[in-house]
């Protein structure tokens, strides 16, 4: 009796005909999320690639010699840089704070910070527009001092920094969590001070999870489109970022630049979100990474 | 002893929390808090008894209710799909399982203008796709199935993602059992393996729901914005900023926020209850 149980062939053989485990191979159950995906995301992906080269690489190559991608192109970096700074700052912060000290309300503090991720990010650029726009208080102040936030690199920068502010603190708060504070609290009886635990213990350690969230926050923050298009005013050659270039280039019926320009954006973006995976499997063999980033 | 002295230790060690604390939440409210406030503070400073009526005309409700049914109907794709397809990358081992891995995230990481730009080139009259769904006399691009389409593909990595990692963690033994018990595949996917992924599933929903209810990138250009049949909320509020009314603006904006926010909280509501019952079970 056991061993007959414990035979699949004989164990099967009355019942339900048994074409899944017979089947040649095991990528036939496979075929169609294949298709699926295929279709859904495949074709997409393709379209950029072909409509960016389908008239050559020249005709291709030739949207990066305007000034006005140019610019768009070094606008979009400096956002980026400035704000995966902010964000990877903030990200470390909350972190930290989170995962090793004891306060009430700490669910809601996540929350909060979770927040953005269900916000839609026209109403994101909007909440920035309607904080700093010109006829908001706090607005006003800053242009009384001779800063101008909307319409300018600062409103761009914050409305970045809010659509991707999640994303660091996240990832970081789940590693930090999981970690515990064992190390820390061996690193402080022994006399170090907080910012030297941080330094020596903290990061070193956890450098691999840091960089996963930093990777994801850097190229959402190079491809957003919808918060900034609300504060950015698209002045062309000050104010216009590579994805709203896009955009303005597509609705002039310019398609070759318009898609040479998002194949490049997007190589650039897979490529940081592909280097992302490669640093979440580095951090999860040499250690417990976080399972779902 | 050692745990409770593990807490005593805890409590007095770390120095530093006011002010970690302090930081953490003065950066949180200046960055994100305090702008979502000011959309509904705008709000409730607008003539409510022109913007009342505004609220309920036919273009609003006609872009609401679109919003809402081309949310609900990708996600509701994605999660049947990506449930499909986390199985597939969990538990199938070949080749070019790699490949589906990383497609899978392309929508995450590709930027939604470009997106938007080839879903509407892709299922436009002269794409690929588009012709010869047209010649089979179906219409995509400038329709709600088009956005639809979109949705579901921003929508597609939450999905997957959401579910693979609890279905990585499930024991085989569970699945081994039961089709040593005679169950085949499908009756084993259905009656062992599902129950213990519905929170996760609930989870993808409700995240993929929450990125299609204010997706705006890659919309834009398939769904043509046509008022009363292929404008979504967050165009409308687009729509207020370029008249500058702003008051508009935040009052649509603030609805946009309240019914997301109850329609997602619904949901983690539900996921609690199923998960404590999975617990207790």
């Amino acid at each position: 009796m056991i061993v007959e149980v414990s035979r699949p062939a004989t164990a099967t053989a009355g019942m339900a005909p048994a074409t899944a485990r017979t089947a040649p191979a095991n990528a036939l159950p496979a075929l169609p999320a294949f298709a699926f995906v295929a279709v859904l995301v495949g074709l997409p992906l393709a379209t950029v690639f072909y409509e960016a080269f389908r008239s050559g690489l020249a005709a291709a190559a030739s949207v990066f010699s305007e000034p006005y991608a140019q610019s768009a192109i070094v606008l979009t970096l400096e956002v980026a840089a400035t704000t995966v700074t902010v964000n990877t700052l903030f990200g470390v912060l909350a972190a930290w704070t989170i995962a090793k000290y004891r306060f009430p309300g700490k669910a809601w503090l996540i929350a909060a910070i979770d927040l953005p991720l269900t916000v839609s990010p026209v109403v994101a650029g909007l909440a920035i527009l309607l904080t700093f726009g010109p006829h908001a208080p706090l607005g006003a102040w800053f242009i009384a001092h001779g800063v101008h936030v909307v319409f300018a690199f600062p409103g761009i920068v914050l409305a970045t920094i809010f659509v991707t502010f999640p994303y660091v603190a996240r990832t970081y708060t789940t590693y930090l969590l999981e970690q515990g504070r064992e190390l820390e609290e061996a690193a402080l009886s022994l006399g170090a001070s907080v910012w030297q635990t941080l330094r020596k213990v903290t990061l070193p350690s956890s450098r691999w999870a840091l960089l996963t969230g930093v990777l994801l926050c850097n190229a959402r923050a190079m491809g957003e489109f919808g918060a900034v298009s609300v504060v950015s005013g698209r002045i062309r050659g000050l104010t216009d970022t590579v994805p709203l270039h896009v955009e303005i280039l597509y609705n002039e019926d310019a398609f070759v630049g318009a898609f040479a320009l998002s194949a490049a954006l997007a190589t650039l973006t897979m490529a940081f979100s592909a280097l992302r995976t490669v640093a979440e499997r580095r951090g999860q063999s040499e250690g417990a990474a976080p399972k779902n980033p | 002893m050692r745990r409770s002295l593990g807490l005593i230790v805890s409590r007095d060690v770390v120095p530093g929390r006011t002010l970690a604390l302090g930081t953490t939440i003065a950066l949180a409210t200046l960055a994100v808090l305090m702008p979502l406030a000011v959309v509904v503070l705008v709000a409730t400073t607008a003539d409510w008894r022109t913007l009342g009526p505004e609220l309920i005309s036919p273009r609003m409700t006609a872009a609401f209710r679109l919003t809402f049914g081309a949310s609900l109907a990708a996600a509701l794709l994605d999660v049947v799909c990506g449930t499909y397809i986390a199985w597939v990358l969990v538990r199938r081992r070949f080749t070019g399982i790699a490949l589906l891995d990383a497609l899978v995230d392309v929508p995450l990481a590709i930027p939604t203008a470009v997106a938007g730009i080839a879903l509407a080139t892709l299922y436009g009259a002269h794409g690929w796709a588009g012709a010869f769904l047209e010649a089979h006399g179906l219409h995509v691009a400038y329709t709600p199935l088009g956005i639809g389409i979109a949705l579901a593909f921003v929508g597609l990595p939450f999905a997957v993602r959401a579910v693979a990692p609890v279905l990585a963690a499930l024991p085989k033994e569970y699945e081994e059992a039961a089709k040593s018990l005679g169950a085949n595949q499908a009756i084993t996917f259905a009656r062992v393996v599902l129950p213990q992924l519905v929170p996760a599933i609930l989870a993808g929903f409700a995240l993929a729901l929450a990125r299609g209810l204010g997706e705006y990138g890659s919309v834009l250009f398939i769904s043509g914005n046509l008022p009363l049949r292929t404008e979504i909320a967050p165009l409308l509020i687009m729509a207020k900023l370029e008249e500058y009314d702003y008051q508009g603006a935040a009052a649509i904006a603030t609805v946009l926020l309240l019914s997301s926010f109850s329609l997602l909280l619904a949901i983690a509501a539900l996921q609690r209850r199923l998960t404590a019952r999975s617990v207790r079970a």
